[in-house]
């Protein structure tokens, strides 16, 4: 089992390496000047000359490689000459309302999604299976933004229960925190909870037609109990697999919600850095944003191990 | 895995309700389409029409305008004005252009891209592994985020954007084609053309891409609905098209400031992109119900 672990870690490390090199790649193969586009379109020549001289974009293109991948190794992601700071800092500043939105968004799809789907399972072919199925649709539908500025309207103007807009750091009190990151989050957890019922309602549906529930079933267990120990742990790997791949349309999310909600993330970074073609942040929110979803994935394969005995590596 | 899922088409509701999630999804798209071919002509003005003194209209204005070639006379906004004084119904109207054109060229580009490379990794042994490689490397970036680096290196176009849309779909057109190609080269009747001496590029094309046809315009018209929610998260971030193209996202970006006095800004080009997206999903999974039942597992 930790031979698997560890194999199943040093995979991740290939995948990782043909991103950053991608990502390295990008801006080198891509139209235009590395260094002009650097230096952004108000720079002068002896600029564009330094900043040339000072990324080493003069050398061998191998050797530009290696030099960034070793500086990235060791965290510095260079600087940002749009915001005049190390983007590592940048990056770092912006990290609690975006971690903070994730989860926040994941924990409300994850207890939203699973019973929504379970029940369309349990009643496939009625009413609330056919609903659960028409929102999943819906939910895929709607981009994001017009599903947050739907429920600003809502919850926002018409009733004023919560901001409008803005985030306040937890630091500054969890009630308020709370308030600004209640609808950002509800707003984002639309399109999971779409993703996350749908893959319960197909996979509970395909346990539900073994043999062992049926003899559940003739043992004289009420549907629940069935449900808890018989179908659930058995439909779980499918649901916790589209969790992990539903982290990256949660990023994709993260970026326009931030922007939805004016709230000083990492989502909204990535937005202003492209704005201002600041190509070391991009570089960075790219590389760290893959680096999450690869990981969370990760952990999420050797949670198979856990989740289901029968898987032995 | 697909016992369950073949076991549910069986049972599905009547067979009325089935052709419904085919031929109403259809009209409407083909709907959308004539409106699109016929914006000139359906009451609209120039979208890109300023009038300073029509600003942020409430739907149903009625107002006097001055058309660029000199005439004037009263004007129904149906939908309101934007912020500039452009008239949104005809920005709407016009966006249909704009949002079907870039689903399809999304669609065809990525699909093209992603038959191409995975028949090669699928049938070019040697290339398999690379290729497959690169294509986890690709997958591992989160879509929008890749779109925004993409269009952010060039100057916004729209071919930028579909470009931009249509490289973070292919991979997975690749891994389709790769997985369908390695089952068909198994098949007896492949094995025969190979004894037979067939050229590699007659091989595929005769034998193997008839079996992608089906699973592809499955899988075309979901990177379609995708394409289309993309292009208006990308535009709508202002890193899309050029703001004086009438896309949907465009609309949606400029009416963004004033959301709060005017959501019909918002409003209707919304329920545009929804209603559109919603048909082309729908018409996606009926079709794969339909063609393949194997596809039922879309991620």
């Amino acid at each position: 089992m930790f031979g698997y672990i560890l194999r199943r870690l040093l995979s991740t490390v290939p995948v990782m390496l043909i991103v950053a090199v991608f990502v390295f790649l990008m801006l080198r193969i891509g139209p235009g000047d590395p260094a002009a586009i650097i230096a952004g379109d108000n720079a002068n020549a002896d600029q564009v000359a330094m900043i040339r001289q000072q990324l080493g974009l003069d050398k061998p293109l191998l050797i530009q490689l290696f030099v960034w991948l070793r500086d990235i190794l060791g965290g510095d992601f260079g600087e940002s000459f749009f915001f005049r700071k190390k983007v590592a800092d940048l990056i770092a500043d912006r990290i609690e309302p975006t971690l903070a939105l994730a989860i926040c968004t994941t924990i409300i799809a994850v207890i939203v999604a699973l019973p929504l789907g379970v029940i369309a399972a349990m009643k496939r072919g009625s009413v609330i299976d056919r609903l659960v199925m028409g929102f999943s649709v819906l939910g895929f539908s709607v981009p994001v933004f017009v599903i947050g500025y739907g429920l600003i309207y809502l919850f926002a103007i018409e009733l004023p229960w919560l901001p409008v807009q803005g985030y306040q750091r937890i630091a500054n009190g969890f009630q308020p925190f709370l308030r600004s990151i209640a609808l950002p989050s509800l707003t984002l957890s639309i399109v999971y909870i779409a993703l996350i019922a749908r893959m319960t309602r197909t996979s509970v549906l395909e346990v539900l037609d073994e043999d062992y529930i049926r003899t559940a079933y003739s043992r004289g267990l009420t549907p629940l109990q069935t449900l808890m120990r018989h179908a659930l742990p058995n439909a779980a790997v499918p649901i916790v697999t589209v969790i992990g791949l539903g982290v990256a349309l949660l990023i994709g999310g993260v970026v326009v919600t931030e922007s939805v909600f004016a709230i000083p993330g990492i989502g909204r970074l990535t937005v202003d850095a492209a704005l201002a073609r600041d190509y070391p942040t991009i570089q960075a929110v790219i590389l760290l944003f893959s680096f999450v979803y690869v990981m969370i994935n990760l952990v999420i394969d050797i949670s198979y191990l856990l989740l289901d005995p029968r898987i032995r590596y | 895995m697909s016992g369950g899922a073949g076991a549910t088409t069986r049972r599905r509701g009547p067979t009325l309700l089935r052709e419904a999630a085919i031929v109403i999804p259809a009209l409407v798209l083909a709907l959308l389409v004539l409106i699109a071919i016929a914006a000139p002509w359906l009451g609209t003005i120039d979208p890109t029409l300023l009038d300073p003194t029509l600003r942020n209209k409430p739907p149903g204005y009625v107002g006097a305008i001055v058309r660029p070639d000199g005439a004037s006379g009263p004007f129904t906004f149906h939908m309101g004005t934007d912020s500039l004084g452009r008239d949104i119904y005809s920005r709407v109207i016009y966006g249909t252009r704009v949002s079907l054109t870039i689903g399809a060229f999304v669609a065809f580009l990525s699909t093209a891209l992603g038959l191409t490379i995975g028949m090669v990794a699928g049938y070019v042994r040697w290339s398999d592994g690379l290729i497959m490689r690169g294509m986890d490397g690709l997958m591992a970036i989160p879509p929008i985020l890749l779109a925004i680096a993409v269009v952010s290196l060039s100057h916004a176009g729209v071919a930028a954007v579909v470009i931009a849309i249509a490289i973070p779909e292919t991979p997975r057109v690749v891994r389709l084609v790769r997985a369908i190609v390695l089952t068909i080269r198994e098949e007896p009747y492949v094995e025969a053309a190979v004894a037979a001496a067939t050229p590699t590029p007659l091989l595929l094309f005769r034998h193997v891409l008839p079996n992608c046809v089906a699973p592809l315009i499955v899988q075309a018209t979901f990177v379609c609905a995708s394409a289309i929610l993309v292009e208006s998260i990308l535009s709508f971030l202002g890193v899309g098209i050029p703001p004086e193209v009438p896309s949907w996202g465009n609309i949606m970006s400029a009416g963004r400031q004033y959301f709060r006095l005017f959501p019909h800004n918002i409003l209707y080009p919304g329920l545009f992109i929804a209603i559109t997206v919603l048909c082309v999903n729908i018409l996606g999974d009926a079709m794969r119900d339909r063609l393949d039942p194997k596809l039922r597992k879309r991620v």
